[in-house]
């Protein structure tokens, strides 16, 4: 995108009249002044100011005829000066492009990041969009084809990826008891067959196997529907984020915990938002994970040993340089779909709430009696601040 | 020889007074400095270096150029604190303007004083508002920082039309023409003034001038 071209021109215009060299000199000087100033003045100058990162600017030189097509439409011309010498006249102008929102819209096509962004099979993708999810493409080659992880005890844990057109979800793995197993899935395109990772699994009692790939919209919904089904497990549980077509809401999620992680009791059950698990629900511990976790990461490209897969999930915060937004760099459908469906406070939960008034209400005589023994040493403290 | 007479408008809020008008007057006298002169011999002389650099606005989105010389930013920066300071204590509806003149001294015969005769003058009008919000106020330095550069192209294009300029003077008159004070930057000759005006339009001390004429008329 050009942004600016200085224009130097001489033409044959001679004025006689100046012969006094001084004067054409310090009008030369001034003109170089004024370009001095002009150069700070264009909208091409911020941008000059902020680059390195994500774009640099680049010049050229070149002679002959000026070319102001690349400017855009309503591009601006400014005459820095004018300076008459006995050789001809020089004039200098500079056309500046106005319009520089440029990638706005480039926002909601599905290029690959111009980095290498690591994506777990594990993680939501940054911009749902209607073409199918390629977690694979970013991997480096040879990693992980084809790879299998073994079985749990007799635990029937499967890894696996699920690709569909519905906003990104996070596949989980069933627990021990009353999870959901599920049939390892082609995925819906069949187009990383080959990079996805599959996992071998023994249906423990033979629970509904997922329905079959043919249609993972139906399996979605039948999975939504085992996990409503699921008990609030409390011994194995596990995180199970999925916004599936057919679904209205965002679909329970069942959180891996063991009797190991402090607070599972309190751990919310109730309808979240993919986004806001690392939030409200921080990662484990790492001796908590069951085995597959760990071999879930073992490839090392997420670096985290963390059973919360989140942790992998590398944040860009994606400012398009030529956006015009600056106040709000985010990308408003982003920002309007994150905020859409703010994750339910944990302390609002009514179970949570209900347990924790009981308690209270139990444990108050027990106060009141303990204050009621250091009434004095309260008084003393009392007459000390005053 | 007539003056020159150019003025520009700004609308500014209240915090972005010193550096919009620090900008004007610093982007004028760029144009208007030159380097040191060396006279040597034969009435030749060799001009100095003059160096420049970018200044950022904090309270706008801004930079403007200025010449590197730290002592004409300080005379500027004080004069302009106090066009600010007596615009904050004026009150009233924040009206007020600065005046950058240039001007020739003619020499005259004893008694009478020097005659300063400006060549060209500069005026800037400011407008003082007053904003609620914090959004408000970021769209504020975004509109002054755009008016700002409209500003300097004006003040650009004003320049190059190559106007009358005085002479160069030889040694014995540089200080008619140009402020020798200095020691790293010579602008020519010039003086600033400011006046705060009242929402009439009419300046308070040209009102207490006259209040105090008809007095003593009486």
């Amino acid at each position: 995108m050009e942004l600016e071209i200085w224009c130097l021109e001489m033409n044959e215009k001679c004025d006689k009249e100046i012969k006094i060299s001084y004067t054409v000199y310090n009008r030369l000087s001034l003109l170089l002044k004024s370009l001095l100033a002009i150069t700070r003045v264009t909208p091409a100058y911020r941008l000059s100011r902020k680059q390195g990162h994500e774009y640099v600017i680049l010049y050229r030189i070149y002679f002959g005829e000026v070319q102001l097509n690349g400017l855009g439409e309503g591009f601006q011309t400014v005459r820095v000066g004018t300076v008459g010498t006995p050789m001809g006249t020089i004039t200098l102008s500079c056309a500046y492009r106005i319009n520089l929102a440029f990638m706005s819209t480039r926002q909601f096509e599905r290029t690959p990041p111009i980095m290498g962004i690591i994506i777990d099979h594990f993680v939501d993708r940054p911009y749902p969009s209607s073409s199918p999810m390629h977690p694979c493409n970013y991997r480096t080659t040879g990693e992980d084809t084809g790879v299998t992880y073994p079985s749990v005890e007799d635990s029937q844990e499967v890894c696996t990826t699920s690709f569909s057109t519905s906003p990104p979800s996070q596949l989980m793995v069933p627990g021990k008891e009353g999870g959901v197993p599920l049939a390892p899935n082609q995925p819906a395109h069949g187009a990383q067959a080959d990079q996805e990772r599959l996992a071998t699994y023994t249906p423990s009692d033979g629970a509904h196997c997922a329905a079959t790939p043919s249609s993972e919209d139906t399996e979605t919904v039948s999975n939504s529907s085992e996990g409503r089904a699921s008990p609030h497990d409390v011994l194995e549980t596990i995180f199970a984020r999925k916004v599936g077509a057919f679904v209205n809401k965002p679909i329970n999620q069942v959180t891996l915990t063991s009797l190991d992680i402090p607070f599972a009791m309190f751990a919310p059950k109730n309808l979240e938002l993919e986004d806001a698990d690392p939030m409200v629900n921080p990662p484990d511990s790492p001796d908590t994970e069951s085995p597959l976790q760990g071999s879930l990461h073992s490839d090392g490209s997420s670096g985290g040993s963390s059973g919360n897969t989140h942790d992998d999930f590398v944040m860009i915060d994606f400012k398009p340089a030529f956006s015009k937004d600056d106040i709000l760099p985010m990308d408003l459908g982003t920002f309007y779909r994150e905020f859409q469906n703010p994750p339910q406070l944990s302390s609002l939960s009514i179970d949570i709430g209900a347990q924790s008034m009981a308690e209270d209400l139990d444990s108050l005589p027990e106060k009141l009696a303990v204050h009621e023994k250091n009434v004095r040493e309260f008084d003393a403290f009392v007459e000390t601040l005053q | 020889m007539n003056c020159r007479s150019e003025v520009l408008e700004v609308s500014v809020e209240g915090r972005q007074v010193e550096e919009a008008m620090l900008a004007v007057l610093h982007t004028v006298l760029l144009h208007r400095s030159t380097g040191k002169f060396h006279y040597k011999k034969e009435g030749t002389y060799s001009i100095g270096t003059v160096g420049t650099q970018d200044v950022d606005c904090d309270f706008i989105d801004f930079t403007y150029v200025r010449v590197s010389s730290d002592e004409l930013d300080r005379a500027l920066r004080k004069v302009v604190g106090e066009f600010k300071d007596a615009l904050r204590n004026s009150g009233g509806d924040g009206l007020g303007q600065m005046s950058l003149e240039f001007y020739q001294k003619k020499k005259s015969r004893w008694p009478f004083s020097d005659e300063c005769i400006p060549w060209e003058v500069w005026t800037v009008k400011v407008h003082v508002v007053a904003l609620a919000t914090e959004q408000e106020r970021q769209i504020c330095r975004e509109k002054v920082g755009e008016k700002l550069c409209e500003k300097v192209i004006n003040i650009v294009e004003v320049m190059n039309r190559h106007e009358y300029l005085p002479k160069m003077p030889m040694q014995s008159e540089v200080d008619n023409v140009f402020d020798t004070g200095l020691r790293d930057v010579q602008p020519y000759l010039y003086k600033i003034s400011f006046q705060i005006t009242d929402a009439l339009g009419t300046s308070v001390t040209t009102t207490m001038r006259r209040l105090i004429k008809d007095t003593l008329a009486l």
